[in-house]
């Protein structure tokens, strides 16, 4: 965002700033209208000032504890208080709590004759009367200009008017005067030159059949503020500009993960899904089943008892509802048990606006934790040429989103002729996750494939995969790789069959290895047993010949000593006999 | 169309005359009004001046906004004239005096 800056020193703090408790207009003026001083808000026909001013009026009684008066020169009390119903403002209520005080000036040029000199004090008294009856701090004059219709001498007018501008400002009221766009001026009788301090500019503009407003802080004395022009809705709640929060990149992030919904994709986004909280771009050509994927994540998310809100700008709810039962989905349960919202709109019904306000309406009122748009693509009629409103939209409503931690699935539809990789929304940048779904052709059909083209903050497959409707949902397939790129379709199947064949033909060459190394080693076993046997053998016969050995010696040993007896040989050295013997041995 | 007439069946008149204090110019519009009537409504006329500084919850009742403001409450329809009155002939028209004279 822009900031101008009138001064050079920041004067916010001595400038006191009246809070008009429009949503946006705030932070757009950092803090609202000048305090105790006239701004002039100008535009076209029909382009919300009254409800400016109303809602300005009606805010400062009921949120500021600052009543106000509105001087009206063009709608009766009873038209303004019907107009501001539909807008949720009762004034008829506030007047009766002495909160507001409504004047409708009427002025009749056929009724009245000028003769002489004259002047508005008349104005003053009505004005000072109404202001000190409830202690006003506020004042609307809606618009003063009508004046130039029903008084013929424009030089008292004039002067009359500048003199109640400073009066005005004197009495210390913060006013809003509303001015009629003139052609090339602001207002209609130039009053512009006597309102000097903040000049806000509406206007709505006709695109193709599409009606989009706009804002911008023409000017604005002593204080910075946005000069952007910001794109403001009428809605059930008054004036809303946008953005209201995208003045930075602030929000809290989340590691959360949530399942897309579909295992293989799951596994593809590092096996944990998405980031919660994070926006998802889904793009593909026609019947690529974007639609179904969003399915998905709704059924996941649901399963979990989190809110969803779909916002289907080209089926009705129970076409869906039948759509997504064919591959095996049934969103029609989480409907009932109140968890899942479908909101079913045509993109032309209305102005890119309506749609922004009905978005934002809608998450306050259900605070889903995952909405899917589908397709956002199709809002470009609603866009009309101008598909930068409709980026601008789009960056809002992630922007919403992300401010109220909420996970959204966008689908974008390319069509045939486009490069892939080139949204018509433009919002590539925007999203942090974004799929692809396309179509194969090969062998005479056409498949799907899937990849994750980015996916911020994880380490994503970056596989293109095939995945197929079955009547349980969207499957992803083992990605097979052909000459010709990734395999799908038959193609696939027929590889898929090659490698069963191959498979089961390894695995009976194995097993027949097997068995023969197990016969050999049985017959090796076998040896071993018999050689083992022999030996034995041999080592009993090399034993039982020791034995033979020793029993001869010791037979010849006895011999000798019986030879020795009956020879009556001396037996004192017998002693050393056995070492003399041992040492023959 | 609510009219009254006097014992002549003349067009009575009534008048309210809306002035914001004694300025000159308030002083001035009574000063020509009163001559204008007397010379052309004698006798079946009656003026109301109407101080809004001190009555300001007045001055919603006739849509005033200018001062001084003339108004013609009888005969109907309502008319008003401002400015200090001081162009006699637009007075008169204003008034419709001639024609209902």
């Amino acid at each position: 965002m822009k900031l101008k800056r009138n001064s050079s020193q920041p004067t916010e703090r001595t400038l006191p700033k009246c809070p008009t408790g429009i949503a946006g207009f705030d932070e757009i003026t950092l803090g609202g209208l000048p305090r105790g001083r006239p701004s002039l808000i100008c535009g076209g026909a029909g382009c919300g000032k009254t409800l400016f001013g109303i809602e300005f009026l009606a805010r400062g009684a009921q949120d500021f504890g600052e009543p106000g008066v509105c001087i009206s020169f063009e709608e009766t009390s009873d038209d303004l208080a019907q107009n501001a119903i539909s807008l949720g403002f009762d004034l008829k209520a506030l007047e009766r709590a002495n909160e507001l005080v409504i004047d409708y000036i009427h002025i009749d040029k056929s009724e009245i004759a000028e003769t002489g000199e004259y002047d508005l004090e008349g104005l003053f008294i009505r004005i000072g009367s109404a202001i000190d009856s409830i202690g006003a701090k506020r004042v609307l004059l809606d618009t003063p200009e009508a004046l130039f219709g029903g008084l013929n001498d424009e030089g008292v007018l004039r002067s009359e008017l500048r003199r109640l501008f400073r009066w005005l400002k004197d009495k210390g009221v913060t006013a809003v005067i509303t001015g009629e766009k003139g052609e090339g001026t602001l207002t209609r009788h130039g009053i512009e030159e006597y309102v000097s301090d903040c000049v806000v500019l509406l206007d709505h503009r006709l695109q193709s059949g599409v009606v989009t407003r706009r804002m911008r802080v023409l000017k604005y004395r002593g204080s910075m503020h946005g000069t952007n022009e910001y794109p403001f809705l009428i809605g059930q709640k008054g004036i809303s500009i946008l953005p209201i929060t995208s003045l930075g990149l602030n929000h809290r992030i989340s590691d959360d993960r949530i399942s897309s919904g579909i295992p293989g994709l799951d596994e593809m986004l590092e096996g944990a899904g998405f980031y919660r909280g994070s926006s998802i771009l889904v793009s593909g050509t026609a019947g690529t089943g974007k639609t179904s994927m969003a399915a998905h994540l709704l059924n996941a998310a649901c399963s979990r008892g989190e809110a969803c809100l779909f916002f289907s700008f080209e089926e009705s709810p129970d076409q869906l509802l039948r759509n997504m039962r064919s591959i095996g989905i049934d969103l029609g349960r989480w409907i009932k048990k109140g968890l899942l919202h479908i909101h079913s709109t045509r993109p032309t019904t209305h102005g890119l606006e309506l749609h922004l306000v009905e978005i934002h309406n809608l998450l306050e009122q259900h605070k889903p934790k995952v909405v899917v748009i589908d397709p956002l693509s199709s809002l470009i009629s609603g866009a009309g040429e101008n598909t930068g409103d409709l980026t601008n939209m789009v960056l809002r409503v992630i922007d919403r989103l992300k401010q109220l931690g909420t996970t959204g699935f966008f689908t974008s539809l390319t069509s045939g002729g486009r490069a892939a990789e080139a949204t018509e929304v433009n919002i590539s940048s925007l999203v942090d996750t974004w799929l692809l779904l396309r179509d194969v052709e090969s062998d005479g059909e056409r498949n799907r494939v899937l990849y994750v083209l980015k996916s911020r903050g994880m380490a994503h497959s970056n596989q293109l995969r095939e995945f197929l409707m079955t009547k349980n949902g969207v499957e992803l397939r083992e990605a097979y790789l052909g000459p010709a790129g990734v395999l799908t379709g038959s193609a696939r199947l027929a590889q898929e069959a090659r490698e069963r064949e191959e498979e089961s033909r390894s695995k009976r060459e194995s097993e027949d290895r097997r068995l023969a190394l197990s016969r050999k080693l049985r017959a090796a076993e076998a040896q071993i047993l018999a050689l083992e046997a022999e030996r034995q053998a041999a080592e009993l016969e090399l034993r039982s010949a020791a034995i033979q050995t020793e029993e001869r010696r010791n037979a010849a040993a006895e011999q000798r000593a019986q030879m020795a007896r009956s020879r009556k040989v001396d037996s004192s050295p017998k002693a050393s006999r056995p070492s003399v013997r041992e040492a023959g041995v | 169309m609510a009219t009254r007439r006097d014992g002549n069946g003349k067009v009575e008149y009534d008048l309210r005359l809306y002035v914001a204090g004694q300025t000159p110019r308030s002083v001035q519009a009574f000063a020509n009004l009163t001559k204008i009537c007397e010379e052309h409504l004698a006798g079946r006329y009656r003026i109301a001046v109407i101080d809004l500084l001190e009555h300001p919850q007045l001055a919603k009742g006739d849509q005033i906004l200018a001062i001084p403001t003339l108004v013609r409450t009888l005969p109907e329809p309502i008319r008003k004239i401002i400015g200090d009155l001081s162009n006699k002939e637009r007075v008169l028209v204003g008034l419709d005096v001639r024609s209902t004279g």
